[in-house]
């Protein structure tokens, strides 16, 4: 083979070889007509840069795999509550039923999801680098829930401006400097809100009238779990894509506890549910 | 997804694009409303607080007016992800002018960079609907409305979101004036039939700075 001409242009870089060195040498002008004159001549396959002969050129997300389903935080005296199940579901399929859909980013917060399981597993990587990274400032500040939400605003938002998104809804739940407790969303195409009740999914309709009627920002701690559970169960009923396996997360001033997985009662042998359609002809 | 343009190299309105503006829309289609209003020495802005998705309302108390100085607000309608970035910009932007040129920018000059904020981004805009209202420099109130893409004019009054077309032929009725750049004399602003329900956030700017002022609606 004879060596390529190349250029030692500052602008193109080393070994490059730049359009003023196409050159019509004898090496190109005495060469016979090729008919693979299209091919590279190494013999290696061509790469296909049209993209109008690709369907899709762009990868990106198009749909989620493994899902979680609601997430569910309220404000109350001391603190939030965070609380959603632990399924990880392929479709309607209830594939993994021990996903820990809560990530506890420092002493002061914690990120829990719905949406793409693997999303949200690439998000908790984020979240360890960025507390990591605080961390290693030294000076015994940590980041704040506030300041959390603004960084998953704008990694969400961006990620929707390159047409690749994180398929998410995320709630972000903590304590604040001074006390006060800090609740908001991120949406997966960067809508976001803070709120004193806060809800993802199917929750937004079946949880968030009930947090509407009882929830307030001094409500006691018994009174928040109780909310807390009827609306969790009210899920489970009416969700199909849910399980009877809960997990709570708690961030009060004086730190982060999330508890470990626990199911509520329920009941199916209400009238209605064990004979839905006696009096309906025709349903099943 | 309905049809769309194909993609084609160098076309600014690609498929991917066109993905994008289908995705925009399908999250935007509905949105509060926001109205401004100009008078001889005032101007009033006002903007519902409910936030909704297409299925359930997400908040009752989301503003849609940054407010950047005593004597300018900007006011926006469409895509709430968008709405906050383009306000984050702008107040950015605004600082950055007050610590250049010492004192805060006026209508024309936030009027004008809301433009160019907007054209900068004309191959994958902001999708919201701007409203930029203050005091000119002469002390008269001053209302500029724009669309998506930055293209705007100064007007006496102007409203923007998915109330606009039950509001605006209200305003022009109540506010009627032959041609749309003469201000209107001082006028009360009653309830505007405001499609959203909660609340109504209302900035009323005059010579002595801005009032913030709230007015309840339904709950349903």
């Amino acid at each position: 083979m004879l060596p390529r001409p190349t250029s030692h242009s500052k602008a193109l870089g080393p070994g490059v070889a730049g359009p003023e060195l196409a050159v019509a040498t004898s090496a190109v002008l005495d060469r016979p007509p090729q008919s693979c004159a299209h091919l590279p001549l190494t013999g290696a396959q061509p790469c296909v840069v049209d993209p109008a002969v690709l369907a899709d050129p762009r990868q990106h997300t198009k749909y989620p795999y493994v899902t979680g389903t609601s997430v569910l935080a309220i404000k109350y005296r001391d603190g939030v509550l965070i609380g959603c199940d632990t399924l990880g579901a392929y479709g309607s399929t209830k594939r993994y039923k021990s996903t820990q859909r809560i990530y506890r980013v420092n002493s002061k917060c914690v990120v829990a999801a719905g949406g793409e399981v693997s999303d949200f597993q690439y998000i908790s990587n984020l979240l360890d680098e960025l507390a990591t990274d605080d961390f290693r400032t030294d000076d015994g500040i940590e980041l704040t829930p506030q300041e959390v939400y603004s960084y998953l605003c704008r990694v969400m938002y961006n990620r929707r401006n390159k047409f690749d998104p994180l398929w998410n809804s995320l709630v972000v739940g903590g304590v604040e400097k001074g006390g006060q407790s800090f609740l908001g969303m991120v949406g997966m195409i960067g809508t976001h809100y803070t709120d004193s009740h806060v809800t993802t999914g199917f929750a937004n309709q079946l949880a968030r009238p009930l947090f509407r009627e009882r929830q307030s920002d001094d409500m006691s701690e018994e009174d928040a779990m109780h909310l807390m559970y009827d609306s969790l169960k009210v899920c489970y009923y009416r969700d199909k894509v849910s399980i009877n396996k809960f997990q709570v997360a708690k961030v009060t001033g004086e730190g982060v506890s999330i508890s470990e997985p626990f199911a509520l009662d329920m009941r199916w042998d209400y009238k209605l549910f064990a004979a839905p359609t006696k009096w309906a002809v025709g349903a099943w | 997804m309905t049809s769309v343009a194909p993609y084609q190299l160098g076309n600014p309105l690609s498929k991917v694009h066109a993905d994008a503006a289908e995705g925009q829309k399908a999250h935007a289609s509905w949105s509060p409303t926001v109205v401004a209003v100009a008078g001889e020495d005032y101007c009033i802005v006002a903007g519902s607080t409910r936030m909704s998705t297409g299925f359930s309302i997400l908040t009752r108390d989301a503003s849609m007016l940054l407010q950047l100085s005593d004597k300018v607000v900007i006011a926006s309608a469409g895509m709430q992800a968008d709405r906050k970035a383009l306000h984050k910009l702008l107040q950015h932007r605004n600082v950055m002018y007050q610590h250049n040129h010492g004192r805060p920018m006026s209508v024309s000059a936030t009027a004008q960079l809301l433009s160019n904020t907007l054209y900068y981004k004309r191959f994958f805009p902001f999708y919201t609907f701007n409203l930029c209202a203050g005091l000119d420099e002469q002390g008269r109130g001053a209302v500029y409305n724009y669309d998506a893409i930055g293209s705007y004019e100064r007007s006496g009054y102007f409203c923007q979101g998915s109330g606009k077309e039950l509001i605006q032929p209200v305003l022009d009725n109540q506010l009627g004036a032959d041609s749309p750049l003469l201000l209107p004399p001082r006028a009360t602003i009653t309830a505007l039939p405001l499609e959203q329900g909660d609340k109504v956030e209302i900035l009323i700017i005059t010579k002595d700075g801005t009032r913030r002022d709230e007015l309840q609606l339904k709950l349903d």
